[in-house]
């Protein structure tokens, strides 16, 4: 933004956390090298710097793992509730103690801006150890019997978009429901999790509880298919999630998915516009737009699309896109080349299919991985980039005339994730709210999280709910 | 840059042509959401304004202030005091830039324009009975009238609460109007809307928009005398409506928050606002003010340490 | 004995609240425990279930939407009707399993009872399993089930009357339409439950009924794209794995087939939750407090 008011860099400190050139697998406890050896680079995707080297985990890191949390499930499972919620909550305490650490590190191994780590992950995350905590010694008081069973072991495989969040979602509610854990984190962002491991080791938590595998998707699916694991919970893209479906099949591993989306957001021609226009904003470009209930589709009011078209392209020329780890970065880095790419496919597939691009003006950064907020306008519902779920932050804008027709194309998707609803008329939202498809649905707001509020999708986003009430069911024998 | 007219004979002058039409307007204005207005102004709170942004920052602050005394205990003395610091507010480094202006009681006017005269600053006059503006119109009219006839540039009107609350809103046009024509040609005309009486924010926006439609030079959150005065949601909202309002009738029309704002850090979030929401347009003493007294001092203590890189303390600055 | 000659029933397929028969033309012999002939019944094809599908996704909508009251109205009727008619299913229970006239009829007034206790659950589902959520934010936030949509029911093989009962009506208690596949060796008493729910108000298709070969008509259930979900009770393993597979392609809610000892036990739960989703809503509250401007 060129305005006299130039806001100086306010860089974050990247001293309060200290990177070791490498770490190991956390197996049972110890951090440990993978058995044949195998290492792989993190790097932080706004400057292409390695951070550091990963042992990678093969399928005998993956045996050696689940045979830890095997052990460790008969202690573990036998503790009374309140032990394990203590436990948890030291956990909770850890997190916030090392917060602003666990901050710059996520914002370093992921490419989000530190106001998002700061302001969003790290609370959330904090926020879910504690709540599960609180269950850990009610759970018969959870509606799922008098004395409900954990499962046993559970493999757990998280993706990159919110690395520490995501391990919270997983193992926050295994372990308090008396479950051990074996997580593997996405390639290109492993370092939280390993600092977890860390955090795991200052609580106390009894070796094998928490396991950590770095790797690749095959380490991944070597976890779900391991015979001795029990459940198997995935967050990550459709066509992984449909992968695992088909391994589990046959078996008596539980099985939750949260999975991709192509969230609709709507507003109405009532609706609070400049609300309306931060919601639109927040629900396509935080995170940069890698968030599986994004609002990717902005379907609007005809009679107002003018006016919202505007209103949004002006503010979007407000966005700051640069050095993730400065306080006033509202865009950062795509979390990889890999990831970069195929959001610059998808968007130049929507240009060849007669879609109108707009980006602001903003100065891209010369290293690392970068895509301006971008928005398509004259998008029909036949548009690629109006069905599939682009994982950048790119909106495609499509208008409805009726309440009818909005819904209509709402629910028009493979998905059925999240949904956001603007209008001011209170039954409106009721009625329209009733009628999406879609697990979470934000009405005159968007990306709202809370660990007592259930996500997870309808149809092809997934099954199972995580947070909440809801989310112990995922991890107890009912 | 637009200017300001001193009528609406613009895109939305038939507007006012009816009882009916005025409250159709208003009532027709996009709803606020509370929820999602204050969070985006927390959000923009969270902006880390340093170094050479905080140094223009704090200038551009200092040049803003309506350095204000409305007391029953004010005196001569205490508004000569008043002047001398807004025209010189650190009198150890010239440089320091002078306040917008020095904001008084009517009965008050001569002699602060006596203390700035010969500079950049202005006299503002709190006129039509504030705080409460409960007076007949007459009245209101006679002391506007008697503040600039005093010599007052700036004249601080408020509206009638009563009539915008009991939806009369015609009649507040009609008054924000017959106060802009006694104002004259020479006085600007800040219009005071006491956001927290209003109360919604739905108001306020509706509020903000019938004192721009009457002509209001300035839209001002607060008298400083209530319980809630400016905040950074509800200038945040009147930010809104002047950027909106340009955008319709190609009038620029100025934000004053006043009340409550005491530091450097508060000031500093209020221009962000203005600097991420109006844009720079309104980063002028001409279009934006902080009502605010002991604010001025807070600035200057911070502009020191920018300065010298130590912090300062209250002996460091004049306390007047 | 009577000399007279008894009116044969024709067994057909119920969809989309009609009675057709197999558009294959097919038919296969039903026979009793002992291996005697008791009727022909359709022998339905890939095209039976398709067009099974579409009826019961455009019945899905109005069922969905109805309300709670009126879905348990309806099931009530469907144990009122059953009543009624409960010496005929006695009877093709007893021929079906090879059970005594007793023994039928404890399954029969189970099979009663269960719609009686289903009928119960559909305005009270919601009150157990959803609720609010108390975030830390100026937010009202509710979640609420919902029916997952198109249901494939794969009937137990064993239990013809109860076990289908059991696993049909927790279905469409809560919203959802169902595909049903009937019992393989005994579909008489599936059919004749399609001519029930047919003059109980429950909604043409709502529930579909198809009788005929599990492993043909299961596989197109299981990768149909517009089908929801599946139970696969009446799967033996193979074919269980197979139909979860082939499930994944559009991630369908698959309840794995779990031994039943007992179908006469009281349900719980579980299988109502099962076809159940979970839908969030979150809506700002802002605050009512004495700030004077915060909403």
């Amino acid at each position: 933004m060129a305005s006299a008011f130039a806001y100086a860099p306010a860089p974050e400190s990247r001293s309060v956390v200290d990177i070791a050139p490498s770490y190991g697998l956390f197996i049972d406890g110890e951090f440990t090298e993978a058995a044949d050896g195998k290492v792989f680079k993190t790097v932080s995707p706004a400057t292409e710097e390695v951070l550091s080297e990963i042992a990678q985990a093969g399928e005998a890191d993956v045996d050696r793992a689940v045979a830890a949390a095997r052990k460790a499930f008969e202690k573990w499972s036998a503790l009374p509730g309140s032990e394990r919620a203590k436990y948890l909550f030291r956990i909770a305490r850890i997190i916030q103690e090392r917060s602003r650490e666990l901050a710059v590190l996520e914002t370093l191994d992921n490419g989000k801006p530190i106001k998002e780590t700061r302001d969003a992950d790290l609370p959330l995350v904090a926020a879910h150890f504690f709540y599960y905590a609180g269950w850990a010694d009610k759970l018969e008081h959870a509606g799922f019997g008098a004395n409900p069973r954990p499962l046993g072991v559970a493999g757990q495989v998280i993706p990159w978009n919110f690395p520490l969040l995501m391990l919270a979602w997983k193992i926050a509610p295994a372990l308090a429901t008396g479950n051990t854990v074996v997580l593997k984190p996405a390639e290109t962002t492993p370092l939280s999790a390993l600092f977890f491991a860390d955090i795991c080791r200052q609580a106390g938590l009894p070796k094998g509880v928490v396991n950590i595998l770095p790797g690749y998707g095959d380490t991944g699916a070597a976890l779900v298919a391991h015979p001795d694991v029990n459940k198997v919970a995935f967050t990550g893209s459709t066509a992984v999630g449909k992968e695992i479906a088909r391994t589990v099949a046959g078996t008596r591993k539980k099985l939750t998915l949260e999975l991709g989306g192509k969230g609709a957001n709507i507003v109405f021609d009532d609706a609070p516009i400049d609300q309306a226009v931060e919601g639109i904003v927040n629900g396509i470009f935080f995170n940069q737009g890698q968030v599986c209930c994004a609002g990717s589709r902005l379907l609007v009011q005809e009679s107002i699309h003018d006016e919202l078209l505007d209103s949004l392209k002006r503010r979007l020329s407000t966005l700051r896109l640069g050095d993730p780890l400065d306080k006033n970065t509202d865009i950062g880095a795509i979390n990889s080349a890999e990831q970069l790419s195929r959001i610059t496919t998808l968007v130049e597939q929507g240009e060849a299919e007669g879609a109108e691009r707009w980006s602001p003006a903003c100065e891209i950064p010369s290293s690392g991985y970068w895509f301006a907020p971008t928005l398509f306008t004259n998008v029909t519902q036949a548009h690629r980039i109006a069905r599939d779920e682009i994982f950048g932050p790119v909106l495609s804008v499509l208008t409805f005339r009726t309440p009818d027709e909005a819904v209509a194309k709402a629910n028009n998707t493979p998905y059925g994730l999240s949904a956001g609803i603007w209008t001011e008329k209170g039954s409106r939202i009721l009625a329209v709210a009733n009628k999406l498809r879609a697990g979470v649905v934000w009405s005159n707001t968007f990306n709202k999280f809370d660990p007592t509020s259930p996500f997870g999708g309808y149809k092809e986003s997934g099954f199972g709910r995580e947070g909440g009430r809801h989310g112990l069911e995922a991890y107890l024998d009912v | 840059m637009p200017t300001t007219a001193p009528n609406a004979a613009h895109a939305l002058a038939d507007v006012t042509a009816s009882d009916g039409t005025l409250r159709r307007f208003l009532h027709g204005l996009p709803g606020v959401d509370a929820v999602g207005l204050e969070a985006r102004a927390a959000s923009l709170g969270t902006r880390s304004i340093k170094t050479t942004a905080k140094a223009y920052a704090i200038d551009l602050a200092i040049s803003m202030v309506d350095l204000t005394t409305l007391e029953g205990a004010d005196t001569p003395g205490k508004v000569r005091a008043l002047g001398a610091k807004a025209v010189h507010p650190d009198p150890t480094d010239p440089a320091t830039p002078s306040t917008a202006a020095v904001c008084v009681y009517p009965d008050m006017v001569a002699t602060a324009k006596a203390a700035v005269a010969g500079s950049s600053v202005k006299v503002a006059s709190v006129a039509t009975a504030f705080p409460a503006g409960r007076a007949p119109l007459t009245v209101k009219l006679a002391d506007v009238r008697e503040a600039v006839a005093a010599g007052a540039d700036e004249i601080d009107m408020v509206i009638d609460r009563g009539a915008f609350l009991a939806g009369h809103f015609m009649k507040v046009y009609d008054e924000i109007v017959a106060v802009r024509e006694a104002c004259g040609t020479e006085a600007r005309l800040k219009v005071i809307f006491e956001t927290g009486e209003l109360s919604t924010y739905d108001n306020i926006r509706r509020a903000s928009w019938l004192g721009m439609l009457a002509g209001a030079d300035f839209i001002k959150t607060s008298t400083g005398k209530v319980a809630v005065n400016a905040t950074p949601a509800n200038t945040l909202l009147m930010l809104e409506a002047v950027r909106d309002f340009r955008a319709q009738t190609g009038i620029q029309v100025g934000v004053k928050p006043a009340g409550g704002i005491r530091t450097s850090k508060d000031a500093i979030k209020f221009l962000v606002l203005v600097n991420e929401t109006a844009g720079e347009d309104w980063l002028d003493n001409h279009w934006f003010r902080f009502g605010a007294s002991s604010l001025l001092n807070d600035l200057l203590m911070q502009r020191q340490k920018l300065a010298t890189g130590r912090y300062s303390g209250p002996d460091y600055v004049t306390v007047d | 004995m009577s000399d007279r000659l008894s009116v044969l029933k024709t067994y057909k397929l119920y969809v989309g609240g009609k009675f057709p028969r197999s558009e294959s033309g097919r038919v296969y012999e039903v026979t009793d425990a002992k291996g005697k002939w008791l009727a022909n019944a359709p022998l339905s094809s890939r095209k039976d279930a398709r067009d099974a599908v579409v009826a019961a996704r455009k019945a899905f909508g109005g069922w969905s939407g109805a309300t709670a009251y009126n879905r348990g109205q309806v099931l009530y009727r469907v144990a009122e009707m059953l009543e009624g008619r409960r010496a005929q299913f006695v009877h093709e229970v007893a021929d079906a399993e090879g059970l005594s006239k007793s023994k039928a009829a404890e399954q029969v007034d189970a099979a009663i009872d269960r719609w009686v206790w289903y009928a119960g659950w559909t305005d009270k589902i919601a009150q157990v399993v959803g609720g609010g959520n108390p975030v830390a934010g100026p937010f009202f936030n509710l979640s609420s089930p919902e029916p997952t949509g198109v249901v494939a029911v794969l009937a137990p093989q064993e239990s013809s009357f109860l076990g289908l009962v059991s696993v049909l009506a927790p279905v469409i208690a809560t919203g959802n339409t169902a595909v049903v596949v009937a019992s393989e060796r005994s579909p008489l008493p599936a059919l004749s439950l399609a001519e029930v729910l047919a003059t109980s108000d429950v909604p043409g298709g709502v529930v579909n009924v198809l009788s005929g070969r599990t492993a043909e008509i299961a596989p197109p259930l299981a990768s149909h794209q517009d089908v929801n979900a599946i139970d696969l009770a009446g799967a033996d393993d193979v074919l269980a794995k197979e139909l979860e597979i082939a499930a994944a392609d559009n991630l369908k809610r698959v309840l794995r087939p779990q031994p039943v000892d007992n179908w006469s036990e009281t349900p719980g739960t579980d299988r109502l939750t099962a076809f159940l989703e979970t839908k969030t809503v979150w809506h700002p509250t802002g605050s009512l407090g004495a700030s004077g401007s915060s909403y």
